[in-house]
Order: structure tokens, then C-alpha cells, then sequence
């Protein structure tokens, strides 16, 4: 009786493709600025969460510096735009790409030397790079503008309700790169690469995974998603502070979704995102004052660790598999099946 | 060139704080294998209670220490039993993320209670000063160097003196052999914690003193910290203290050579240089897997 792994499939796809329309479709169906507001950055997280998946999940070398190349990504757009004078509208959208370009620069060379230690090492080297970026963004003053912040051209031709929505499918078209990649590298060769690398990375090395060039190219293509992100989070946002653009709070979200919907997997950060930012959004509007906000993420932080260290899809795909055992097997026969 | 030595002093005297503050930091990564990015909102909420003690009782910050030290202890022995214990898988990399999230919790309940408004600690020696050899030399520095080699030395006289002590270092070295000798380590671990914690409020108040704080201050405490740990070599308490050193000099005589805004910079630039030579620290050695 067991539902047969082809109709599973055919589920899968049925989803996908019923979410997929329900993204395009959502700035005309909810098209209040609060609404697509809210969809800008829960793209946005899953595009991150996504992103850093491809290092943090596949591989196992937890960054908790990636916002250092969301703000990298964000200033290199920020500062090419306001040099080379280019005229607000879909225009700029164009430098996202070339801004992923700086970021892959930046993250070839942190990379090569972050990649030279493991584990706890790797993490608190992710990090310590973050705040060396954010140092640079307010010490370079002549170039970045400093703490005053840098301010970008808008369009003033997007105004009221449509205001929100040329930057939510500019997000969407990256998220969707970026589960793309994900997925892409899950399936292929060098995906399994970094997989062995996660499970044991000197064995992967003896049996001939090029770990070395795998990890730093996982790394690369990672923060090069994540560049591009903060690209588009610069145009939206106009104004650009070192304390904002490379955020640590920002660098750890995406961190917490994708362990919420389970690491490693393609579709875990995505649904970690789509769970936890719009939560996280409304009690930073209804409690954003008293930064109580805090603690309710630091509270949903531990019960997510604590309870479900897997993370849901994993989790869900347990309780699935014993369920379709169960029918397969009969009740008779369960005490004798279970492990 | 008297600035350069006034700095390099400077330096010695703050270095020993972070020196103190590191310690407490690398001992918990001895122990348990786990980095405490909460380190930093723990020395802050130190200073926090000290401040708290001073402004309904006008308790000093230095004798607030005998209340808050305990009541710190404490705080970390829960802390790991309830947070860090519950780990049994990956416990590396979930430990970051769980002591983040007591960084956030901490820092939210701190931006409550406290408001995000910078305040600092104060007592009389906190501007006077005195001079030596035509350098003018602020007590607070002073009082402050001479807690933190009290605490340190007594850490070390309980590290390599004690059988308490003992234990601890058999736990850094091999968990599951010192397990096999009859080590509680489950209890080694907790006080372990304890002890890193309560070092956390003594830096905290020097921290408070010479320093103004928000409940926002410990992320630029915690990359500090880190930095200097991963440059002394991770568990290794000797490389804390010769880190701590290291930074804090090289920070000050910056400050003054280029520019005070470079200082911190130059901490990581330090960072980056040894990482490329030697990926293990300065006194770290390299396991397979950990380093």
C-alpha cells in the first residue's frame, strides 16, 4: 500500500510548480507595500540561506562571516553606481552581476586563507574577516563615506505601491539562481565531493576528492550568490552603513534558516526562510524599540537547536520513511521491524 | 619615541584584561571543544551587574566583584547544563550557534533592562593618575592589571597545583581517556564553564571601567577575544596570555603611530599574517580534525 516513489516525485513537481506561480503571481495578489515589503527580504533570505547552504551545508565549514561579503557585494554595486553615474531605473540591475564578479575576487582570497584552518578555527576566521570588512567600510572614509553612509540613486519613477516591486523579482530571479546552484551542485559530482569532504574530509582526500580547490570553489560560488544579494539589497535599500550592510545579525540569519530547514538539503533553507523571516520582520516591527526582538530570535535559536538539531526537512523525512515502512511492513510485524 | 613607550606600557596594562577575559574563553574550548561566542555578552553583563551594584548600593566595581564572581559562576554552571550539556551530535559547529543565541538573549535582556544608552562604571580611579618616569599612568590600569594577574595566577596555581586541576587538564587532553581514569568530566565540564564565566565578570568590570558599554558592545569584544584565541592557539592558555599581549601592544603603538581608527584593524591584519604561517596559532598543535 505503500505510495509508490514515482507519484512522490510527481508530488514534488506539482509544488514546485505551484509555488513557483504563487511567487510570480504575489505582488499582484497582495500588492500593499507592506506585504511586498515583507516578500523583498523573505526572498531575499532564501536566496542567503541557499547560498551559504552550498558552504555551510554541503561541505560542513560553518561561516558565520557571510555577511562580509553581503556588504562587500552591496558596496562594490553602491560605489559603481554612484562613479560611473549611471541613471537610476532597471538600468543598474545590470551591475549586479559585476558586483558578484568583485565578490568572487574577495572570497578567492579569504578563502585561500580562512580554508587553511577547520572546524573552530574556520568559524571564528569567517567571522574576525566579517568585522574587518565592516572596519574597512568605516575607515576608508574618502571612498565609502565612512559611518556618515553612502547614499545611492532611486528611481523616482517607482513611487507608491510599485515602489517594492521591480526589487522583489530582482531578489526572486537570484533566489531562484541560488536554490538552482544549490540543487545543480546536490546532484553532481563535485556536490558528492563536498559531501565526503563534510563527512570526513582526510578520507575524501585518500580516496582523490581534490578537497582543497572543492572547498574553496564551494566557498567562491557561495559568496558570489551572496554578493550579488547585497547588490540588490543596496539598490532597495539607497543607503548604505558599515554597521548595516555588514551586519553580523545578518551573517547569522541566514545561518539559522538553513539549520531550521535542515542543512544540506536543497530545499531546507528555502523553507527556513519562509518560516522564520516574515516571524523575525513582525516582532522586530511590533517589539523593534525595546530589542526585546532579541530574544524571541535567541528563543527560537535554541528550541530550534536544542529540539530539532536535524532541522524540519530532515526530520519530516524520517517520520515519513518510518510511516510508508510501517504500511509496507503491517502492523504485525512492527515490533520485529524497528531497529 | 615616549609615546611609543607609553603606548607599549598602555598596552601591557590592557593586554592583561584581555589576557584575563581570553583565558576564561580558551579554558571552556580546552574543556569542552566548544567556542563560547557568548563570551563577550557575558563580560558585558558582568559589567552590567557591577553597574546595577553600583548605582543602587554605590558598591566599588572592584568589591562588587566578590557578589557578582559567584552569582557569574553560577550562571555559567546553568548555563552548560541546561544549553551546552543537551549536544550530542556536531557539537562544534551547534555550540557556536547556541552560544550566539545566548549572546542575542543576553543582549536583548541587557537592551531591556538597561537601555541601549553607552554607560561606563566609575570610581576615583578611574581618572586619577600618577606619574613614573615623566609617564602619566591612570590607577584604574593599574588596579586593574594587578586583579587580572591575581585571578590568572590563581587559575594556573588551581590548573597546576590541584587535583582538581588535574582533572581539568587530563579532560583538555584526552576526554575520553580521562573518562577511562575515573574523571567526572560531565562535572569537570560544568565547572570548567563556571569558572570561564566568572573570569567573564572580572574582565567585565576593568572592561566597564575604562571602557564605555552598551548591551551592543560584545560583538566588538567577542572578535577580539576570538582573534586573540585563534592567534594563541585554541586551549591554550599560556598562548591566550602572550596573544592577549601581542594585540593589545601592537594595537596601542599603532594608535599612536598611525591613527586610533587603524588600531583595531591591525588586530586582524595580525590575525591574517600568522593564519598564513601558522594555521594552528602560536601555541596550538595540530590534530588531525580539530585545527
Amino acid at each position: 500500500m505503500a505510495i509508490p516513489a514515482g507519484r512522490v516525485t510527481a508530488l514534488k513537481g506539482l509544488a514546485l510548480v505551484l509555488v513557483a506561480i504563487l511567487a510570480l503571481i504575489l505582488p499582484v495578489i497582495a500588492p500593499d507595500p507592506a506585504t511586498t515589503g515583507m516578500a523583498v527580504f523573505t526572498v531575499m533570505y532564501i536566496g542567503l540561506a541557499s547560498a551559504w547552504n552550498i558552504m555551510g551545508g554541503y561541505t560542513g565549514y560553518i561561516s558565520l562571516g557571510h555577511a562580509a561579503f553581503f556588504g562587500f557585494g552591496a558596496y562594490s554595486f553602491g560605489l559603481l553606481l554612484v562613479h560611473l553615474n549611471v541613471a537610476p531605473g532597471y538600468l543598474p540591475f545590470v551591475l549586479v552581476p559585476v558586483a558578484g564578479l568583485l565578490t568572487a575576487l574577495l572570497a578567492v582570497v579569504i578563502g585561500w586563507v580562512a580554508l587553511r584552518t577547520r572546524a573552530a578555527t574556520f568559524v571564528i576566521v569567517t567571522i574576525a574577516f566579517m568585522f574587518m570588512l565592516q572596519l574597512l567600510g568605516e575607515n576608508l572614509v574618502k571612498l565609502t563615506g565612512g559611518g556618515a553612509g553612502l547614499a545611492l540613486a532611486y528611481s523616482h519613477d517607482w513611487g507608491g505601491d510599485f515602489f517594492n516591486i521591480p526589487y522583489y523579482y530582482a531578489m526572486l530571479a537570484l533566489a531562484v539562481l541560488s536554490v538552482g546552484v544549490s540543487w545543480w551542485i546536490r546532484r553532481s559530482k563535485f556536490g558528492l565531493g563536498l559531501l565526503a569532504i563534510r563527512d570526513d574530509e582526510d578520507k575524501a582526500l585518500a580516496v582523490g576528492v581534490p578537497t582543497r580547490s572543492f572547498k574553496l570553489t564551494a566557498f567562491v560560488i557561495s559568496a558570489v550568490l551572496v554578493g550579488m544579494i547585497g547588490a540588490v539589497y543596496a539598490y532597495y535599500v539607497t543607503y548604505l552603513y558599515p554597521q548595516f550592510a555588514f551586519d553580523p545579525l545578518i551573517g547569522i540569519s541566514m545561518v539559522l534558516m538553513a539549520f531550521l530547514g535542515g542543512l544540506g538539503t536543497v530545499s531546507g533553507p528555502v523553507i527556513g526562510a519562509l518560516l522564520l523571516e516574515p516571524a523575525q520582520m513582525e516582532f522586530a516591527y511590533r517589539f523593534g524599540a525595546s530589542r526585546l526582538y532579541l530574544v524571541f530570535y535567541a528563543a527560537v535559536f535554541l528550541i530550534v537547536i536544542l529540539l530539532l538539531p536535524r532541522g524540519i526537512v530532515p526530520s519530516v523525512a524520517d517520520l515519513v520513511r518510518n510511516w510508508r515502512h510501517r504500511r509496507q511492513v503491517g502492523p504485525a510485524q512492527q515490533g520485529l521491524a524497528s531497529p | 619615541m615616549t609615546l611609543v613607550v607609553e603606548a607599549a606600557v598602555l598596552g601591557i596594562l590592557t593586554g592583561g584584561v584581555y589576557a584575563l577575559m581570553a583565558s576564561g574563553l580558551t579554558l571552556i574550548f580546552g574543556v569542552m571543544r566548544i567556542i563560547n561566542v557568548g563570551h563577550g555578552a557575558l563580560v558585558v553583563l558582568g559589567a552590567y551587574l557591577s553597574f546595577a551594584l553600583f548605582r543602587s548600593l554605590h558598591m566599588d566595581p572592584f568589591l562588587s566583584l566578590l557578589v557578582t564572581m559567584p552569582v557569574m559562576f553560577l550562571l555559567g554552571v546553568v548555563l552548560q547544563l541546561v544549553f551546552i550539556r543537551p549536544l550530542k551530535t556536531d557539537r562544534e559547529a551547534l555550540s557556536v550557534l547556541v552560544t550566539y543565541a545566548l549572546a542575542l538573549g543576553i543582549e536583548g535582556v541587557l537592551g531591556y533592562v538597561f537601555t541601549t544608552n553607552f554607560v561606563e562604571l566609575r570610581a576615583w580611579y578611574e581618572t586619577a593618575s600618577f606619574e613614573v618616569l615623566g609617564f602619566h599612568i591612570t590607577w584604574v590600569y593599574v588596579f586593574g592589571f594587578a586583579l587580572c594577574l591575581l585571578i590568572l595566577g590563581a587559575l594556573f596555581l588551581m590548573l597546576y597545583r590541584t587535583s582538581f586541576g588535574g582533572a581539568i587538564r587530563a579532560t583538555m587532553l584526552n576526554r575520553t581517556a580521562a573518562q577511562l581514569i575515573g574523571v567526572d568530566v560531565d562535572r569537570v565540564a560544568a565547572i570548567a564553564f563556571g569558572i570561564g564565566v566568572a573570569t567573564a565578570a572580572a574582565g567585565g568590570v576593568v572592561f566597564g571601567i575604562t571602557n564605555a558599554f552598551n548591551p551592543g558592545s560584545h560583538y566588538d569584544l567577542i572578535s577580539r577575544l576570538l582573534t586573540i584565541i585563534v592567534l594563541g592557539g585554541l586551549g591554550s592558555l599560556r598562548g591566550a596570555v602572550v596573544a592577549a599581549l601581542i594585540m593589545l601592544v601592537t594595537e596601542d603603538i599603532t594608535q599612536v603611530l598611525i591613527s586610533p581608527v587603524w588600531a583595531n584593524f591591525v588586530f586582524f591584519v595580525i590575525l591574517v599574517a600568522i593564519l598564513i604561517v601558522r594555521p594552528q596559532g602560536l601555541y596550538g598543535v595540530r590534530v588531525r580534525d580539530r585545527i
